[in-house]
């Protein structure tokens, strides 16, 4: 019995360190339990093509990758599938010989064209939207979201351009960041960008759980990729362009992690030095998976019970029986005439309502009548009464 | 788990006897249709029509099933109380002058007009909820939409469906025509349809086909109509529209022929199971009118006739829910084939080479009867060197007029003429047959004024430059290369001691 006690303790002991070794594991695995997508492209114009299909490659890979679109925010500042100067209508290519349209069948833009602005960018982030806001243009993450935001366009040292007409600077989006965080909007944040100068975009970042990835450090310009004859533009930027291909190679089960993504696009390919910016999150990036911002949480319970659906078919025979005898009572409708010719004619217009005159007009009114009794005396007072 | 069952069968029953709470009767029907219309300009329209008609009153609270209705649309009608809502995002222009009238034309942009129920109290912030909802649900910018570019029409946009009193308070309408239409419009559009884009006539709507036309306008239409002959019940009928034209040019060469395949890069393989009606309806006016010139394949078993938009037309019907129909191919490629092309000539035209040789068109064209026929060439002016003007350059340049060499029918045939015979007048051009008689007319010679350079322009240019150059040029010159040098004066020459002499004879100090 000793021998039995013995290799008891000595099981208990394996199971406790064995419990102990998965719940340090456990502490160390990301506490999300859903993911959002904020993908923007500040860019208008034809020529700034390339910029747009950066944002779509994002966007193609993130739903393959399980995201679905209500959980992702797709902001496009222009419309190239359809631009009457592209030659291939409803497409946006990110290769050259178009071999891969990242367009698709299945987009879902939810601010496009004159909505891509700062003002609803940071609303977007902070939640702070107008009330009538369908659910599609909202980011209703909470506590417990990772959340991917990418942005490209054309940007500088410490702001970004939004469709040449306005810019977003590094404190501002650093500021919205914090906002976020206070207001407990999200678990852990990747922020990708991918313009020239891009790393200024991430140097003021204050709030915890931030990692950041830029294309080119400050002072150095990210370059585009390959220029197509076809279309006669640009198609992709150099980084999203490697980006894309490392991300072709994820699928959701798949445990690469963020070390992998540091090493994409090398000086020798990009020509600017990509950085990234990990002190202000908690995690060691090496054990923080590609999924886990890149990927969407599914927790899928299977169950072995069927369910029987049969019940309602007979109500609904009863309950359409009682609409038929309660229609029968009314009288015949009409369809209204298009255009009434007679009836036009002779309407009258409608009045406007009269409103009293305003204050403005009471006292300049008040103003020049005192004048004028001021100037020639009461006496003409009879005159008027 | 067994005795709960019995117990919900119970509950659910006791629910239902009380009121309709609980389900809707699944009373509604789908049909759709596509007409196909060749243009007079060689083009081709298409137009789909999917119509869901609900026989449901949705005034009332708490519907809840929805089964070919879109849950989407539903929802809205119940909470905006809308009465008649119209919505429709185009790209392009009809061009009436060549295509002929439409179906259903909407303006460039996004169009969105409105009938609420006398029911609402404040119309405009339905209106502006409404809008924004539409804008989550489409895609598209229509939160643009407030009361800068909202009108309420007072005599036109009168209910298309049932409507007892118009009163215009309850109408908004308002338009955007900077609003862009691509695939993120179609996409949702298309998830509206029952059968989504998997079976029936939306199979052939894919967007890269679909966007590369001359006009694209798909709409959404929902409005009340009468559910049987007598009209004593509101059945609520859901309309989508989509019109494409699809241009010669672009998609092929110029050749008229057109099939399913051609146009939309698939064929029909099989119907909706959820429409009643699957018909595709192709316009075969031309058929029977001057030699057969359109071919229609495969060769259809039933027409309609009716009088459309003012003119008599013939369709043929292709119905998908004939069994018939697909089970010989398993496919339907629905083509239209121009037999005979309509005008045959022949033009021959040799473009111009500065200096070396004149334009030279020439064309061979037979002219209708009774009609005008109008050929123009656009031209542009050019500049010359100034050397090859006339010395009047003001009074033009001269274009040769144009030649018309023409075969007339005669009213009466001639005779032929022999030469030696008949007076000179009549043996001028040599005929071979007497139906007809050739003559050769010429049009007026055209005068053109070319830009004149103004030639007085090089003497003036001359006389400036230099006056600037002596001026300017010379003045510094001077200034920077002139050296003074103090000059001592003379002691005098023979002039000066004569004058002296005689001045001090006058008595006068000298000089």
């Amino acid at each position: 019995s000793n021998n039995i006690c013995f290799i008891h303790l000595g099981a208990t002991v394996l199971g406790a360190y064995i419990f102990i070794i998965d719940q340090a594991e456990q502490f160390f695995r990301s506490g999300h339990t859903n993911n959002w997508a904020v993908l923007v492209c500040t860019s208008r114009f034809w020529f700034n093509y390339r910029h747009v299909a950066n944002t779509l490659s994002v966007y193609r890979s993130v739903k393959r990758l399980g995201i679905p679109d209500s959980h992702i925010v797709l902001m496009l500042a222009d419309d190239m599938a359809c631009n009457p100067r592209n030659p291939k209508p409803a497409t946006v290519f990110s290769h050259k010989n178009m071999e891969l349209n990242v367009y698709g069948d299945d987009v879902e833009v939810d601010y496009r064209s004159y909505e891509v602005t700062v003002e609803n960018f940071l609303r977007v982030l902070t939640g702070r939207i107008p009330p009538s806001t369908p659910r599609s243009k909202r980011l209703l993450s909470d506590d417990r979201s990772n959340i991917l935001i990418y942005m490209t366009g054309h940007g500088g040292n410490g702001f970004l351009k939004f469709q040449d007409s306005e810019e977003i600077t590094n404190i501002e989006l650093a500021d919205a960041f914090e906002q976020m965080w206070q207001k407990r909007r999200y678990n852990e944040l990747l922020f990708i960008i991918d313009t020239c100068q891009g790393a200024s975009m991430y140097e003021r970042f204050y709030s915890p759980n931030i990692m950041a990835l830029a294309s080119s450090q400050v002072g150095e310009d990210s370059l585009s990729h390959q220029p197509d004859p076809a279309i006669g533009v640009h198609l992709m930027d150099r980084y999203t362009f490697y980006v894309l291909e490392f991300l072709e190679e994820i699928n959701p089960a798949s445990q690469t992690n963020m070390n992998d993504l540091f090493q994409v696009c090398p000086k020798s390919l990009c020509v600017s030095t990509p950085g990234h910016r990990t002190d202000l999150f908690q995690r060691d990036p090496k054990n923080v998976l590609i999924t886990d911002f890149f990927g969407s949480v599914r927790k899928v319970e299977i169950t072995t019970e069927t369910i029987n659906l049969q019940q309602g078919s007979e109500i609904m025979e009863s309950s359409y029986k009682e609409d038929q005898m309660d229609e029968e009572l009314m009288e015949p409708l009409k369809y209204a005439e298009q255009l009434p010719v007679a009836q036009i004619i002779h309407q009258k217009p409608k009045l406007k309502d009269w409103h009293p005159p305003g204050g403005f007009i009471l006292g300049l009114w008040a103003l020049i009548i005192m004048v004028f009794f001021k100037t020639y005396g009461i006496k003409h007072m009879k005159f008027i009464f | 788990m067994a005795a709960a069952m019995p117990l919900a069968l119970l509950v659910l029953l006791l629910l239902g006897r009380k009121g309709w709470c609980l389900a809707e009767p699944p009373r509604d029907s789908l049909r759709e249709e596509l007409v196909i219309t060749p243009l007079p300009s060689g083009d081709v329209a298409a137009t789909f029509q999917f119509r869901t008609r609900w026989d449901s009153e949705l005034q009332r609270e708490g519907v809840s099933h929805y089964r070919l209705f879109p849950k989407a649309l539903g929802q809205l009608i119940s909470k905006y109380s809308l009465r008649e809502l119209h919505l429709s995002f185009t790209q392009g222009f009809w061009r009436t002058r060549y295509w002929g009238p439409p179906f259903l034309q909407a303006p460039s942009g996004a169009e969105l007009w409105v009938w609420f129920q006398d029911t609402v109290t404040d119309v405009d912030k339905s209106w502006k909820e409404l809008s924004n909802v539409l804008s989550g649900i489409f895609c598209a910018s229509l939160n643009f939409i407030d009361s800068t570019n909202t009108v309420t029409p007072t005599a036109s946009f009168k209910p298309l469906g049932l409507a007892n009193d118009t009163d215009h308070y309850f109408l908004r309408y308002a338009v955007l025509p900077r609003e862009v239409v691509c695939t993120e419009n179609l996409t949702p559009w298309k998830k509206l349809l029952p059968c989504s884009s998997k079976a029936g006539l939306s199979v052939l709507l894919k967007a890269d086909r679909l966007f590369h036309t001359s006009y694209h306008s798909q709409a959404v239409h929902i409005r009340p109509v009468c559910r049987n002959a007598r009209c004593t019940s509101i059945s609520w009928e859901l309309r989508q529209t989509l019109s494409v034209v699809f241009d010669a040019f672009i998609t092929g060469q110029g050749k008229k022929d057109w099939s399913l395949f051609r146009m939309f890069s698939r064929t029909l393989t099989e119907p909706c199971p959820l429409a009643s009606e699957s018909r595709v309806y192709v316009d075969i006016t031309n058929y029977n009118q001057d030699n057969e010139t359109l071919e229609v394949n495969p060769p259809p078993t039933t027409t309609y006739q009716d009088v459309i938009l003012g003119t008599r037309k013939i369709y043929a019907i292709y119905d998908l829910l004939d069994t018939a129909m697909i089970n010989n191919s398993r496919n339907l490629n629905i083509q239209l084939k121009w037999k005979r092309p309509p005008e045959n000539g022949y033009i021959h035209y040799q473009p111009a080479q500065d200096r070396l040789q004149p334009h030279l068109l020439e064309m061979l064209i037979q002219l209708p009867a009774n009609s005008v026929t109008k050929v123009s060439i656009q031209f542009e002016r050019a500049l010359l060197k100034w050397t090859e003007y006339t010395p009047d350059p003001n009074h033009g340049f001269y274009v040769s007029p144009s030649v018309l060499s023409a075969l007339v029918p005669s009213v009466v045939a001639a005779k032929p003429v022999d030469w030696e015979e008949s007076p000179l007048f009549n043996s001028l051009f040599p005929v071979s047959d007497g139906s007809n008689y050739f003559v050769r007319l010429y049009t007026e010679p055209l005068l053109v004024n070319l830009p004149t350079p103004d030639f007085s322009m090089p003497y003036n240019v001359i006389c400036l430059t230099c006056t600037v150059v002596a001026v300017c040029y010379g003045s510094f010159y001077n200034l920077l290369t002139r050296t003074f040098h103090i000059e001592e004066p003379r002691t005098g020459g023979l002039a000066k001691r004569l004058a002296n002499l005689i001045r001090r004879a006058r008595g006068v100090p000298p000089l």
